[in-house]
């Protein structure tokens, strides 16, 4: 077995111009596939829109910036993601296929192992 | 490996004394051939034992090499592939056995089979025996012991067992990147050089070796699976797959750029893999649809290009040309696509038949045609018609206008061939300017025509098709 952290890539706008109606549907669906998907599922969490975001970078000789925002600014931000157990990649789609993410879509990385 | 552990020499149909010149071309032919028709076959059955695509690569790469001095000495094998499949086998033994860290450390391709395999045992001693490229006992057993859920709606011969599936469904996977797709096919498939690989598709060597590693190195880490798909995924993935060999034909059967119209080479090879495909999964309509496409389109190359090299349309062409053995073989595969509902039939967009049967349906009108003035282009339009409402896209949609500029005159194509005019996918894209000029053409609106080809003339690098289109302009201008 494997673990692949599944990244879900959505447009913030279009979730928030849904309004609670979509608010409730997608928390639903997110509860259905964590109820399906529970013997896969290593962990998962929902983050705050990219505006709660803050960039920290070394500036090289020993001090940093701190910038507001995220790293690169894209339609589609991350919003979330759930860490899965899964024998191969083909697995790990089949799961990423699963997960709730109207709004935009999933990316799949396999998790580094270091022996 | 020594020469002990190799096969039986008796297998050999001819021996002894020096190898005379002649001899020694006739080892090169068959060393050649069994490159061609085998390759595929033999590097599956190592990487069954490797689970390693590199360590496989290298030990059937030396098997040919030693085929050359082998069997200058000692005789063709009966069965090449057999003999081949031995030796780069017991060279993976040794390399094994010899550096077992580095297997240990290798990252192996994850299989279908939980539990050591019957290769596994041969780890313990040289290979003795190994079938010839036909579906064994062993593949069966291999393939059965997969959940039968599986299997239930897999309506594949027993060579469907075969690890050539395997190792195509891999080099096709969609999670990798579609020209590292084609790469990995013709690099492992048909076991292409990676300098042939980049020749074939114009880029430089190192750019192409880099994209093959990085292929390669995804698959590791990524942990993509050396094994069949399951029943639900198989339609998708068979797609994958034939549209990888697809997209080799297409690349040679018009080279983007260059010299020569066609790329032999990579017609070829898309022919062989088709083919491969076909004997795999024999009961498959995509599969049949594919290959039957590949004969009717390649069975007209004679008749492309002129004695002078120049470009001959498919109305100019002479027909007895055209290769007829090829179109009588396609002709009878789009019959049985056509009406075969395989493995992929059933309800939505999957439904029968599939993109690339009605496409060799539509090479068949052409094929099966007498002559340019007795094509059936109302049933040519009308299997447009079925593609365009399954598959839409920009360039079915643009040949769907030639066709009904030649269904119901060049008044009609050129408007339905304007409707596209603004459609992105098509900028850049030299067949619709000229299409356009043509039906210009015929129109007698010649300033507008030359605009088209001087437009189509920018946008080709083919040679074959620069000329062509150079001498449309000329005639023109005259």
């Amino acid at each position: 077995m494997a673990q692949y952290l599944i990244l879900i890539y959505e447009n913030e706008a279009d979730f928030v111009a849904g309004g609670e109606a979509a608010f409730g549907r997608v928390m639903q669906a997110h509860q259905a596939f964590g109820a399906k998907h529970a013997a896969s599922l290593a962990g998962g969490n929902a983050l705050q829109p990219v505006a709660t975001a803050t960039s920290i970078r070394s500036d090289g000789s020993g001090g940093f910036t701190v910038t507001d925002g995220p790293f690169a600014e894209t339609k589609e931000a991350l919003g979330g993601y759930y860490l899965v157990e899964a024998a191969d990649l083909d697995e790990a789609i089949a799961i990423a296929k699963a997960v709730p993410a109207e709004f935009g879509g999933v990316e799949v990385r396999p998790i580094m192992t270091f022996n | 490996m020594t020469g002990t552990t190799g096969p039986d020499p008796g297998d050999s149909s001819r021996g002894g004394g020096g190898p005379s010149a002649a001899a020694v071309a006739e080892v090169a032919a068959a060393v050649a051939d069994a490159h061609r028709r085998e390759w595929a076959f033999v590097l599956a059955a190592t990487v069954r034992l490797t689970r390693d695509l590199d360590l496989a690569e290298e030990c059937v790469q030396d098997a040919y090499a030693r085929a050359l001095t082998v069997w200058a000495s000692e005789g063709i094998p009966r069965r090449p592939g057999g003999w081949l499949t031995t030796v780069a086998r017991n060279r993976a033994v040794d390399l094994l056995r010899r550096d077992a860290t580095l297997r240990r450390n290798l990252p192996l391709l994850l299989e279908d089979e939980a539990g050591p395999g019957p290769e596994d045992e041969l780890l313990a001693g040289p290979v003795r025996t190994i079938g010839p490229p036909t579906p064994g006992p062993r593949s069966t057993a291999g393939w059965r012991a997969r959940p039968a859920k599986d299997l239930s709606e897999l309506p594949v011969a027993a060579g469907a067992a075969d690890d050539r599936l395997r190792l195509i469904f891999i080099c096709c996977h969609p999670a990798l990147a579609p020209e590292a797709r084609v790469a990995l096919t013709l690099r492992l498939l048909c076991g292409l050089s990676t300098a042939e690989v980049a020749r074939a598709f114009l880029v430089a060597e190192p750019t192409m070796a880099a994209r093959i590693t990085r292929a390669k190195k995804k698959i590791a880490a990524a942990r993509i699976p050396y094994r069949l798909p399951p029943a639900a995924d198989l339609p998708d993935r068979v797609d994958a797959v034939l549209t990888v060999v697809h997209l080799m034909f297409t690349t040679g059967h018009t080279a983007p750029s260059g010299a020569d119209l066609v790329r032999r080479d990579l017609v070829e090879r898309a022919l062989d893999l088709a083919r491969m495909l076909r004997l795999l999964l024999p009961d498959d309509a995509d599969v049949a649809g594919l290959l039957a496409l590949i004969l009717l389109t390649d069975a007209r190359a004679a008749g492309r290009v002129g004695p002078d090299g120049r470009l001959l349309l498919l109305a100019e062409q002479d027909r007895a040309h055209w290769d007829r053995a090829a179109i009588d073989e396609g002709l009878g595969l789009v019959r049985e696509a056509l009406t075969r509902r395989g493995p992929h039939a059933g309800p939505g967009p999957g439904r029968f038949p599939g993109r690339f049967p009605l496409m060799a349906a539509i090479a068949a009108v052409h094929s099966g045609s007498p002559s340019w003035a007795d094509t059936d282009w109302r049933e040519i339009l009308g299997l447009y018609d079925l593609l365009a409402g399954r598959w839409p896209s920009p360039v079915v949609a643009l040949n769907r206008a030639v066709a009904l500029g030649f269904a119901a005159g060049p008044a009609a194509g050129l408007a339905a061939l304007d409707e596209l005019a603004a459609e992105p996918q098509l900028a850049g894209y030299g067949y619709l300017p000229a299409a356009r000029a043509d039906f210009l053409r015929t129109l007698g609106r010649v300033a507008e025509a030359r605009q088209a080809y001087e437009e189509a003339l920018s946008l080709t690098e083919n040679q074959v098709e620069r000329e062509f289109l150079a001498a449309r302009l000329a005639e023109l201008a005259g």
